[in-house]
């Protein structure tokens, strides 16, 4: 087992004025290096845990470690360095009047002398492929254009956790594929681990691992095989099923056999090209 | 086309006066609104008017748009004009036609008085034509930087414009969508007595504050995430650089006042 990066230990949140618990005893480690998903319908408390994890909000019980430091109103500023976070609305967390300003706004948060910033403004914009964009202003750019803005905006801080929190949820499909290709590659370079909370389980299937949440509660957790394994039951907790494996089970149905669940378009086009030749 | 009207008033051209520091002009353009009132006869008119065409002639922005930032107030110098010539009682009579008295003073205070308008209004659409509104942000934020110690906030005042600024194109097309969508719900904006109009508003409104409140809810949690927490032990990306044109230019000024203090009568 690899280290834990993150480690949440019996946390409980209630929203004020709120009856009921938003999470409630929830225990679970990312490990270093692991691209996790965290699914699960509206109000099931996965965008609860994101704003706990960088203390946007503070358990009422239990213990949340990131980076091997506890999080508490102190330490929240060096959390926060380290675990970055992209939101769902591109235009509600784009500051800057220009992309580069935009970058540019949490390294001057964090007190990162001028010319480093220089440095690192423009090295962020070329990982996430838009530093042709430096002047240009926000509602000139795609969707898409202002998530990867955000993402470079993140990996200027040098952070070793990505969380994206709905990133992709408000973008079409192609900057969907822009921004979630963008931050694969960014994994792989620089060993971030990666924490994406989404509904999308097409998404979801590309992780490394699922934690399924429901109505506060860590519900399922596994890999994407053993999740989607899980059919009519993922259904019933107001999630869908990628259509992929909607496909495959309904060739099992008509009898038609395939050895596994594919979880991707492609692995099951590949199955089914050389299915007649393998009988 | 809205968005021209608010922002689209910077015009791009690579000139002196556009590569000036931002705190350079607005000082100039301080001093200059003071310094205007000098003038009292021929003489430093003139020296004004010269130095405002200079400055225009440096800048290369085409007549047109210095045109229409004038014309809005040009019934206001009209106006003050007419205001003078009827109205002042001084010098020798120039002219009479029933109740109506025109004197020689009332028509020289009249010219004056609109050509001091004129060329305030030159200069200052100068400033907002060859500044990004970026660029006036951060120079009054540094210019504004000793009133820190009387516990001004300066640099909430500057986050405050520059986020204001970000964000209007942003509203721009949003009240856009909604009017659209509102359009399509059977509401008149562009037809009807005026009183229903005004009422059409309100449907306009009403989405665009509920809107507004959750898009500024969700960037203080985004620009908290991203570690921001105030002023303090901030660095700055911006830079502004005061450069040897920006001194003369000063200088310039400086000699335009001495000038002026020589000649008025």
């Amino acid at each position: 087992m690899r280290d834990s990066i993150v480690s949440l230990k019996n946390v409980s949140f209630q929203y004020e004025n709120q009856p009921s618990y938003a999470l409630q005893d929830v225990s679970f480690d990312i490990h270093e290096g692991e691209w996790l998903a965290i699914v699960g319908h509206n109000g099931s408390g996965k965008s609860t845990t994101a704003k706990l994890l960088n203390g946007l909000q503070f358990p009422q019980n239990g213990e949340i470690i990131v980076c091997g430091i506890k999080l508490t109103e102190e330490s929240i500023w060096e959390i926060r360095k380290k675990l970055g976070m992209v939101f769902q609305n591109p235009d509600n967390q784009f500051v800057g009047t220009t992309v580069q300003d935009d970058v540019a706004f949490g390294l001057e948060n964090h007190g990162i002398p001028r010319d480093d910033m220089i440095l690192r403004v423009e090295d962020s914009l070329k990982k996430v492929k838009m530093d042709h964009f430096l002047n240009q202003e926000p509602h000139h750019l795609s969707g898409g254009q202002k998530q990867r803005v955000a993402i470079a905006g993140v990996l200027a801080l040098r952070p070793s956790i990505i969380i994206l929190d709905e990133a992709t949820s408000m973008l079409d499909p192609k900057g969907r594929g822009e921004v979630l290709e963008t931050v694969r590659t960014l994994k792989e370079e620089k060993s971030l681990t990666v924490i994406s909370i989404t509904h999308d389980l097409e998404e979801a299937a590309k992780a490394d691992r699922i934690i399924v949440m429901n109505q506060g509660k860590v519900y399922r957790e596994g890999s994407p095989e053993e999740i989607f394994s899980m059919d009519d039951e993922l259904i019933h907790l107001g999630l869908d099923i990628p259509f992929s494996i909607k496909m495959s089970n309904a060739f099992r149905e008509k009898g038609i056999d395939l050895s596994k669940h594919y979880l991707s378009e492609e692995e099951l086009v590949n199955e089914l090209w050389t299915f007649r030749s393998k009988v | 086309m809205m968005e021209k009207m608010i922002i689209g008033r910077y015009v791009p051209a690579e000139s002196l006066v556009h590569r000036m520091d931002p705190r350079s002009k607005l000082i100039i353009i301080f001093l200059f609104v003071c310094v205007i009132f000098l003038a009292n006869n021929f003489f430093t008119y003139a020296l004004i008017g010269i130095y405002t065409f200079l400055m225009l002639g440096l800048s290369r922005i085409p007549f047109r748009f210095l045109y229409a930032g004038l014309k809005p107030v040009l019934w206001l110098v009209l106006f003050t004009l007419l205001l003078q010539v009827f109205f002042t009682k001084e010098g020798s009579l120039l002219y009479e036609f029933g109740p109506i008295k025109i004197y020689e003073e009332g028509v020289r205070q009249g010219i004056f008085i609109s050509m001091r308008f004129f060329f305030l209004i030159l200069m200052t659409s100068l400033l907002t034509l060859t500044t990004t509104p970026i660029e006036i942000t951060d120079g009054l934020e540094t210019l504004l930087n000793p009133l820190k110690k009387v516990r001004f906030p300066v640099h909430e005042m500057a986050l405050m414009m520059s986020i204001s600024l970000r964000f209007i194109p942003t509203l721009m097309q949003e009240t856009d969508k909604i009017m659209k969508a509102q359009i399509a719900r059977g509401v008149e904006f562009s037809s009807g007595p005026v009183k229903e109009r005004i009422k059409a508003v309100i449907p306009l409104l009403i989405p665009l504050f509920v809107s507004s409140f959750k898009r500024a809810e969700e960037l203080a949690i985004a620009m908290e995430a991203r570690g921001y927490r105030g002023g303090e032990g901030r660095t700055k990306y911006r830079l502004l650089s005061w450069k040897l044109a920006d001194t003369l230019q000063l200088l310039i000024l400086a000699i335009l006042t001495i000038l002026l203090i020589l000649l008025r009568s």
